[in-house]
Order: C-alpha cells, then sequence, then structure tokens
C-alpha cells in the first residue's frame, strides 16, 4: 500500500482521510435469529411476531442454526478465522422498538475473527481492507412518528431478524475505496447468499468512521498500530447507499480538516446523513453515549461449531467473486478489468458463462459488457429479467464467428430481437429478413468493378492515397445493402486497384 | 365425609381410583378451604369453574381408565408460571391485567399429566423478596403460630403463597420457583417439602424470568413421596429452554426406597453460624444421628467459599434481574403512566409498577454492570461462582450428600425483617450455594422449635443427582417421623 495515498491540501498542509466501516448485513433465512417468526420483507405491521419477538414474560430465545451456518460461510468467504466458540450478550439500552430491553448481539467473543478482502479500484488499482471481525445479532423493530400527532407506533417486524455486523479495519482511505470496499463486500455476500443486498430495503447499512489525519501520520500507525496517530473520528450510522458512502466520506473529510484548519477539534460522536443535502451532523456526542452495560446473555448457552462443521460448508462454498475473476481472466482471455466488470454480480457472471461456453471469450465479453448491460442500464432491467436471453445471444455470436452476419449487422439484429423480431432464433431473422453476408466472390467482384468503372477519379486517387480504400468498401457494402463481408470487400478491392 | 383436603396426592391417587371420592369432589373440596382461608392471602387468584372443568374431564378419564399419573390432583400454580387466559402478574402492579396468550413448559406438563389447576398462588413481586412481604397483593400470612401467640408469621418467601397453601390444605401441592431459596426456606418455614431442581432439570420456558443463570422451578408438597410425584411430571427438557438440559426424566417416585445404608453424607462445617438458634444446630445433629443409625457414614466436610455465596448471589441475581425486568416498560403490556414523553413515560411507569425491594436490586444490579463496575462486581462475582461450584463438585467426589439446615431461624413475624434488606438477605445464606452450582436440594420438615414452629433440614446432592437426594429425604423423613400440623386458626 502507498502510505500516503490520496492526499487532501489543506490551507494549512497535506491531510489523509482514514476511513472504517461497520456494515449490518441481514442474514438470508426463513426465520429470525432467536424465534421461529418468518424474517421476510413486506409483511404488514406486527404480523411478523413472535412472542419471543414482543419479548412476553418468560419467553426464551433459541439461537437459528442456520443464521449461524450463514455467518461461518460469511466469514469463511472473507477468508476469515472462525471462532468455535464463540458468546452472546446483552447490550441493554430502552427503545420503544426493543422490546426486550436489550439486543442480544456478540461484545466479547465473536463468530468471527480476522480476515481479508481485496477490492477492486478501476482496471490498474487493486487494494486490500482488513476485515476486524464479524458478529450475530438481532435487528430492532421500527419506530414510526408520522402517523398521528401526539402518537408513536411500532412495528415488531424487524423485531429479532439476524443481522451480521461486519467491521473492517481502518485501511480505506478515500471516498472512492470506501465505496469500492462497500460494493464489494455486497458483492461477496450476494455470491455466498448469506444477505440479499437490497439496500432500499435496509437489508445492508453501513456505519462509516471517518477521520483525517496529517499527511504521514497513517504510515506512523500502521507501523505501531497506534491509534493515537489518527484523528479523532466520527460514526455517520445507517448509511444505506454506495453513492451515499462516497458523499459522506467526501463531506466529512472536508468538514474535519476545516475544523481542525481554524483550531478546531473534531469529537467522537454519532452523526447522521441528510441524504438531501448530502450534509452530515451530530446525532449524539461522547457525553450522551449509553452505557450498554453489556454482560453475557444467561439464557443461551455459549455457542460452540465443530470444526468438522465449518469444513462442511467450506467444502460447499460457491466461487467467489476473485477466484471467478481470475478463472474468467484465464480461460476466456479477458481483461483483469473486463472479468471485474462481469462477476461484480453473480448473475451477471452466470450469464457471461453461458454465452461464453464454447464461443470466443472477448467477443462475447464485448456482446454483454457493451451492448447487452449497455440496454439493460438504459431500460433499469434485471439480467434475470433480460429481454435476450444468454442462448439468444450466443445464437447471435454463433452469427458472428462463422461469418454469417457482420459485427455491424450482428447489431441491427440485436435491435430487432428486442422489438419486432422479440424471442425469435437470431439465425431464423437474419434469413427471414436477408441479411445473410454475401461472401459469393462473383458477386462481390461484379459490384466492385461496377463501383471501379464509374469512378475513375477515385480510382486515380487511391494509387496515391491508400487510405482511400475505405471510400470504395464504403460504396461495395452500400452496392450489397450492408450485406457484404468487410474482409472479402477489402481483398477484393485491394486486388482490383492493385494496391498490393 | 372424611376431608378430601387432609389427603396426600398419594392418597388421592388411589381413593380416586377406587372411585371413593370424585376428582370433583376433591376439587371442590379445596376450592372451599381455599375460599374460607382468604385471610391467609395464599391465593391471588381462584379459578373455580376452571377447575372444576378440568376435574369433570379427569373423572371422565378415571371411568374409561385413561387415568394419567396426576389426574384430578388439584394444585396451585405460584404466579409467577404464564397460564393461558389467566391472569399472571408475578405479585407486581407492573404487569396489572396481563394475560397471557400461553401456558409455561411446567404447567404444560402438570396438565399433560392430568393436574387441576385451583388458582394461583402469591408470592414476593417478580419471586425477590424471602418473606412474601414484597407482594403488591400484600403479605400471605403463615398458618403456623408461635405457641400461645396471634403475631402474623410470614411462611417465607418468595414462593409464600405455594408453601402457605400446601401447610394449610389449600392445593394438594403447589408450583413453585427457586432463585436463591425461595421453595426451600418458605418449605421450611411451613413444615412442607420442597425440591429446588438441578439448573436444567425442569424448563424456564413461559416462567416470568428474575435471574436467569439460578431460576429454577420445583414443587412444594406435604411429604417427600408427593414432591417426587410432583417433580417427575414437571421435569424433561425443552427445546425452546436453550439451558434445560436434554437428559431423561427418571420416574423420582420409585427412587425413594433403598435407604441410606452405604450412603457417605457429609456436614459442611461452615454452615454453624453464630448466633444461630441452638435448637436448629440440635436439630440438624439429630437429623445427622438418624443418618447414622440407618447405616449412613457422616463424615465433616469443608466448603470454604460459602462465606462468599450469598455476597456473589446479591450481584449475579440483581444484574440479571436488572436486565430481564427491562422489557416492563409500559410499551406492550401491564402498566403504562401516561406521558408525552416517552423518557418520562417509562420513569413514571416502572416508579410506580416496580416496589421498593424490586426497584432496589434493579437499582443494584444496574450499577454492578455499569462501565467502570463490572469488573470490580459483576465480573469478579461470576468467577467466586465459578470456584463455588467447583468447590461444591469437588466435595461430591467424596460425599453422596450434604445435610444441612433449610434456614437461619423459624418464622419471624411480618415487619420484623422487612426493614434491613441485608437482615433479610440472611435468609437465604444455606440455600444459595445450591442455586450458584447449579446443583439439587430439598428441604423437609425436621421438627418445633421451643415456640412450636417447624424447621427444616436440607439436603444437598450433586448435579442430577436428585434421586439419591430423595432416597435421602424419604430415609430421614421416616426416621423424624414428623407429624404436626398447625391449628386451624383462621375461619
Amino acid at each position: 500500500m502507498a502510505e500516503t495515498r490520496n492526499l487532501l491540501r489543506g490551507e494549512t498542509g497535506d491531510w489523509e482521510v482514514v476511513i472504517g466501516m461497520e456494515v449490518h448485513a441481514q442474514v438470508t433465512s426463513n426465520s429470525k435469529l432467536f424465534s421461529g417468526a418468518p424474517a421476510t420483507y413486506g409483511a404488514g405491521p406486527n404480523e411478523n411476531v413472535s412472542l419471543v419477538d414482543a419479548a412476553m414474560p418468560g419467553m426464551l430465545p433459541v439461537i437459528n442454526a442456520y443464521c449461524v451456518e450463514q455467518a461461518v460461510r460469511t466469514g469463511l468467504g472473507l477468508n476469515a478465522k472462525i471462532n468455535l466458540w464463540s458468546r452472546f450478550d446483552r447490550k441493554n439500552y430502552f427503545y420503544p422498538d426493543l422490546p426486550q430491553g436489550y439486543q442480544i448481539s456478540q461484545y466479547e467473543f465473536p463468530i468471527v475473527g480476522e480476515g481479508t478482502i481485496e477490492v477492486e479500484l478501476d482496471a490498474e488499482r487493486t487494494i486490500e481492507v482488513g476485515i476486524e471481525r464479524l458478529h450475530l445479532e438481532q435487528d430492532a423493530g421500527k419506530s414510526i412518528h408520522d402517523l398521528a400527532p401526539r402518537e408513536s407506533y411500532v412495528d415488531l417486524n424487524r423485531s429479532g431478524v439476524a443481522l451480521m455486523e461486519i467491521v473492517s479495519k481502518p485501511h480505506m482511505r478515500s471516498a472512492e475505496e470506501a465505496s469500492a470496499y462497500f460494493s464489494k463486500l455486497r458483492t461477496i455476500l450476494r455470491y455466498l447468499g448469506t444477505c440479499d443486498g437490497n439496500m432500499d430495503q435496509g437489508s445492508m447499512r453501513a456505519d462509516v468512521n471517518v477521520s483525517v489525519c496529517r499527511a504521514g501520520n497513517y504510515a506512523k500507525f500502521l507501523e505501531s498500530g497506534d491509534f493515537s496517530h489518527l484523528g479523532t473520528r466520527t460514526e455517520t450510522k445507517n448509511v444505506n447507499s454506495i453513492r451515499f458512502v462516497r458523499q459522506v466520506v467526501d463531506y466529512e473529510a472536508r468538514r474535519q480538516i476545516q475544523v481542525l484548519e481554524a483550531g478546531g477539534s473534531i469529537d467522537q460522536e454519532t452523526r447522521l446523513f441528510d441524504v438531501k443535502s448530502g450534509e452530515t451532523r451530530t446525532m449524539r456526542s461522547k457525553e450522551d453515549a449509553h452505557d450498554y452495560r453489556y454482560f453475557p446473555d444467561p439464557d443461551l448457552l455459549p455457542l460452540t461449531i465443530t470444526q468438522e462443521a465449518v469444513d462442511n460448508i467450506r467444502a460447499e462454498l460457491p466461487e467467489l467473486p476473485d477466484a471467478k475473476k481470475h478463472r474468467f481472466v484465464g480461460v476466456y482471455g479477458l481483461s483483469a478489468y473486463d472479468a471485474s466488470v462481469l462477476v461484480m454480480d453473480k448473475d451477471k457472471a452466470d450469464y457471461f458463462e453461458r454465452v461464453a461456453g464454447g464461443r470466443d471469450g472477448k467477443l462475447a465479453s464485448s456482446w454483454v459488457t457493451t451492448e447487452l448491460f449497455g440496454l439493460l442500464n438504459k431500460t433499469n432491467t434485471n439480467i434475470l429479467e433480460s429481454p435476450v436471453t444468454a442462448d439468444q445471444l450466443g445464437a447471435l455470436i454463433d452469427l458472428i464467428q462463422d461469418q454469417t452476419i457482420s459485427g455491424k449487422i450482428a447489431k441491427q439484429v440485436f435491435e430487432l430481437m428486442l422489438t419486432e423480431d422479440a424471442g425469435k432464433d437470431p439465425k431464423d431473422i437474419v434469413e427471414a429478413r436477408g441479411l445473410k453476408q454475401v461472401t459469393d466472390t462473383g458477386a462481390l467482384e461484379a459490384a466492385a468493378d461496377k463501383i471501379i468503372a464509374e469512378n475513375p477519379e477515385q480510382v486515380a486517387k487511391v494509387k496515391d492515397k491508400p487510405k482511400a480504400l475505405g471510400w470504395f468498401v464504403g460504396q461495395v457494402m452500400k452496392e450489397t445493402g450492408g450485406k457484404a463481408n468487410p474482409q472479402a470487400v477489402n481483398a477484393i478491392l485491394k486486388q482490383k486497384l492493385g494496391l498490393e | 365425609m372424611t376431608d378430601l383436603t387432609a389427603k396426600t396426592i398419594t392418597e388421592l391417587r388411589s381413593g380416586l381410583s377406587a372411585k371413593e371420592f370424585s376428582a370433583e369432589e376433591v376439587t371442590k373440596a379445596y376450592l372451599q378451604s381455599a375460599e374460607d382461608a382468604s385471610e391467609l392471602n395464599a391465593y391471588v387468584r381462584l379459578t373455580p369453574e376452571h377447575a372444576v372443568e378440568q376435574a369433570k374431564v379427569s373423572d371422565r378419564r378415571i371411568a374409561d381408565g385413561s387415568a394419567r399419573p396426576l389426574e384430578g390432583i388439584p394444585l396451585g400454580i405460584k404466579d409467577l408460571f404464564c397460564t393461558k387466559g389467566i391472569e399472571t402478574n408475578a405479585a407486581s402492579k407492573i404487569l396489572k391485567d396481563f394475560r397471557p396468550v400461553y401456558e409455561s413448559t411446567v404447567t404444560s406438563n402438570l396438565l399433560r399429566d392430568g393436574a387441576v389447576f385451583l388458582g394461583k398462588l402469591n408470592l414476593d413481586e417478580f419471586a425477590m423478596g424471602s418473606s412474601n412481604e414484597t407482594s403488591a397483593y400484600g403479605p400471605v400470612i403463615n398458618p403456623w403460630r408461635r405457641a400461645g401467640e396471634d403475631t402474623k408469621l410470614s411462611p417465607g418467601g418468595s414462593s409464600g403463597g405455594s408453601s402457605t397453601a400446601v401447610a394449610a390444605h389449600l392445593c394438594a401441592a403447589a408450583t413453585a420457583t427457586d432463585t436463591g431459596g425461595s421453595i426451600r426456606q418458605p418449605a421450611a418455614l411451613t413444615a412442607t417439602v420442597g425440591i429446588k431442581p438441578t439448573y436444567g432439570r425442569c424448563s424456564r420456558w413461559g416462567i416470568v424470568a428474575f435471574a436467569s443463570s439460578l431460576d429454577q422451578a420445583g414443587p412444594i408438597a406435604r411429604d417427600v413421596r408427593d414432591s417426587a410425584i410432583m417433580l417427575t411430571s414437571m421435569a424433561g427438557h425443552d427445546p425452546e429452554d436453550s439451558t434445560s438440559i436434554e437428559r431423561p426424566v427418571p420416574d423420582y417416585e420409585k427412587a425413594l426406597e433403598g435407604g441410606v445404608k452405604g450412603m457417605k453424607i457429609g456436614i459442611p462445617k461452615e454452615y454453624r453460624l453464630d448466633g444461630m438458634p441452638s435448637e436448629i444446630d440440635e436439630l440438624w445433629q439429630k437429623g445427622a444421628k438418624l443418618l447414622e443409625e440407618q447405616g449412613a457414614e457422616i463424615v465433616e466436610v469443608s466448603l470454604p467459599l460459602t462465606k462468599y455465596a450469598l455476597p456473589v448471589y446479591y450481584i449475579v441475581a440483581p444484574a440479571e434481574a436488572s436486565s430481564n425486568l427491562a422489557r416492563y416498560d409500559g410499551v406492550k403490556y401491564g402498566l403504562r403512566v401516561h406521558d408525552d414523553d416517552i423518557h418520562e413515560m417509562y420513569r413514571k411507569t416502572r416508579a410506580e409498577g416496580f416496589g421498593r425491594e424490586v426497584q432496589r436490586r434493579l437499582m443494584i444490579g444496574t450499577y454492578v454492570l455499569s462501565a467502570g463496575y463490572y469488573d470490580a462486581y459483576y465480573l469478579r462475582a461470576q468467577k467466586v461462582r465459578k470456584k463455588i461450584a467447583n468447590e461444591m463438585a469437588s466435595v461430591f467426589q467424596d460425599v453422596d450428600l450434604l445435610l444441612t439446615p433449610s434456614s437461619p431461624s423459624a418464622a419471624f413475624g411480618l415487619g420484623e425483617k422487612s426493614t434491613d434488606p441485608v437482615e433479610m438477605y440472611l435468609n437465604d445464606v444455606f440455600t444459595v450455594t445450591a442455586n450458584l452450582a447449579g446443583t439439587p436440594g430439598i428441604s423437609l420438615p425436621a421438627g418445633l422449635d421451643g415456640q412450636g414452629l417447624p424447621l427444616g433440614l436440607q439436603l444437598l446432592a450433586p448435579a442430577f443427582g436428585e434421586e439419591q437426594m430423595l432416597r435421602g429425604a424419604y430415609a430421614l423423613e421416616e426416621a423424624i417421623g414428623f407429624d404436626a400440623q398447625p391449628s386451624k386458626w383462621w375461619k
């Protein structure tokens, strides 16, 4: 790592920004962490609430083994240490949407320890971000304040839903790196099937810790592990989009530098992000911080997992994005960057593989990333609802590869597949519309002869300026309605015009 | 006609199956005696229609030969057990009008076995107390009186309603719970038998929680055999309680016979307290002698950590309680004292809903878990607790049972100890170690003191040693031959 990368220029000198993130990811599971109530999104208010979730007297939590498995799976996906012994603690505080008066979480002994992930920034730059820990905890319910003027309502559907809190090390050094980390994390979770990553449904949200320090101090921190080299951090809560992560870091870094350069100091505080203004503001200061009175939950036994169970989960892990990326480079001859774009979304990667199978990988990648993704972005369509199936796109590419049509005609066919000829086999479209490439040398030679005969001036010109050949190619293509094989036309013209 | 309420479960069982009387008759007799004894304040709620319905079902089952183990036996239920459709308040104002939509596992087990529930029994608020004086329903009165006096005495606590109801024949047996001695001390003070089983033997599901790592349900009954019958039905693994233990439940009644010949029974010398009434010491020695006469080997043992048990208990239990009782916040059920500000609503609700003793313990618990104090109090207490448990486990390497007094005094007058919480806490001095260690204990009547009040002896056993404990208790009960009854001064 370049330890003084991404310097921010201030009035009094250069600054570095340091970012760490706590990401809350909802575990994909049918039922909640400690109760049998459904954990599905979109039910009516308080429909997914069991006696345990409502904290009825005498109710007891029972750990959902599937959620534990999901946490282990995620830990393995983050290349992290799985702790075979972990423990649930109670975090005590009063809030109307916290029925028990405490959240069951893992404070001292999390189920997953240190790990590390690779984060690609662009074609050239990849950084490593350390994972500090991952622990399981319960989500709270939701307070609703705008249904009645003087009353608040509580919806406990989320109460008790399993969350993984994934804590990074302070290894991100710019808004770009922070948002790329968040995005990469989401990709990994989706590959693993442990979190759906749907941020608009609250399935994934980040608490973003930002601090600034003088240029060079981060290197001292890395060397010594001594946090005093870093500035005081602020924590901006519940940031729920990749773009907002970027905005929070940009805003906080600028704000903190301004405060410090004006002779002020940064308070260790919790802040909120205002989506409308793009600014952060104080939510509560350190002085108002709760004393959560953590202690081991006496209703639950320590959580123990066998190494064998971990090994079984490891054996069944799907191929993860980094491995897939390297395979795409090796097998399909893609550039690392193209491969990383393709693997960002597992469904897209799967689509690509189906198209590329037995075909030219680069050609397939170009069609998938440029034409198809372009179309999907424009129409805001999910890959799973693509109007052109992978098999159809593959069939189209087959027509290019066997020279039935040119790339240019293929784009026309692609358009038709989306509109008038939707659902039809590209081969049939080409056939029916007579778009088949003309490779019949006789017909092409006749067309070339005709053009040469009709344009003596151009013929004279091309002798001195071989680049003018392009004009002749264009004319022949026009003559043949665009169906001529461009390579064949080129060769015939060169020969006839004596350019070789 | 004979007094049906004078019969033990064993006697009722045989009388019912011989059709000498019906379950309905027995239930009605108990309902009548319970109503007549309202002065004792043992029940906070009788459910006569419900009880008679259940009794009729029992009579049908007895008639058609499908009787279950506790068919038609009328029980009282400590109001800490949630009972479906029947108000459950834990003797607290904060659970005012709370009607659970679920039945606790232990009471479900009893219903499964055919028991009839007469109603809900009084207790110290949230089971926090040793005299039943912290109840929002007022204290329970011990049926026992000092000879020649009419001073109102405490039946002990927190299961004071259970002990009184059993002693005064207001039910055949009762459910109870024991966090620091709440079954054994009231049993001792009322000449009844109370079992605190091994932690995890009975499910805690559906029992209003006090201190999760210590709470354990058990029976209070007339004699050792009845308590064994009750425990057999109450115990069992429950997947809904992660701390309940998956282990088959023996028929404890079958464990009674066999005697103590060849058993090694320890007398822990640290249980001989300064200032303890000499009568207690004498009964203790007498108990040891009776066991020895029946072939047990009596040895003195040492449990040097005993003196730390009470202080540890009064850190761990309030700490857990402070968290367990956080759910009573006026938001979801029970009492709410309105205020426009949510924090004020919490404050007012909890200030009005919780009694003084509960508030005291919640404050102690909050304090010992606070940042900066956690290590000095809670964490250290847990370490000592572990050492106490180890010490208990190691003494049971050498002996089969321990014999101790159940409580440091006989029944005391209402108000006598309630002004000084520490004095009150000392009631648990002999019982609390078993809760900290998670091991079982039983209290049984040992004799009367000079004032005619009952005193109890306690047998302690290693974890899941209920069978040897019951065998010892049964032998001791036979040898003591205690048969005194309180005079029926109420109505």
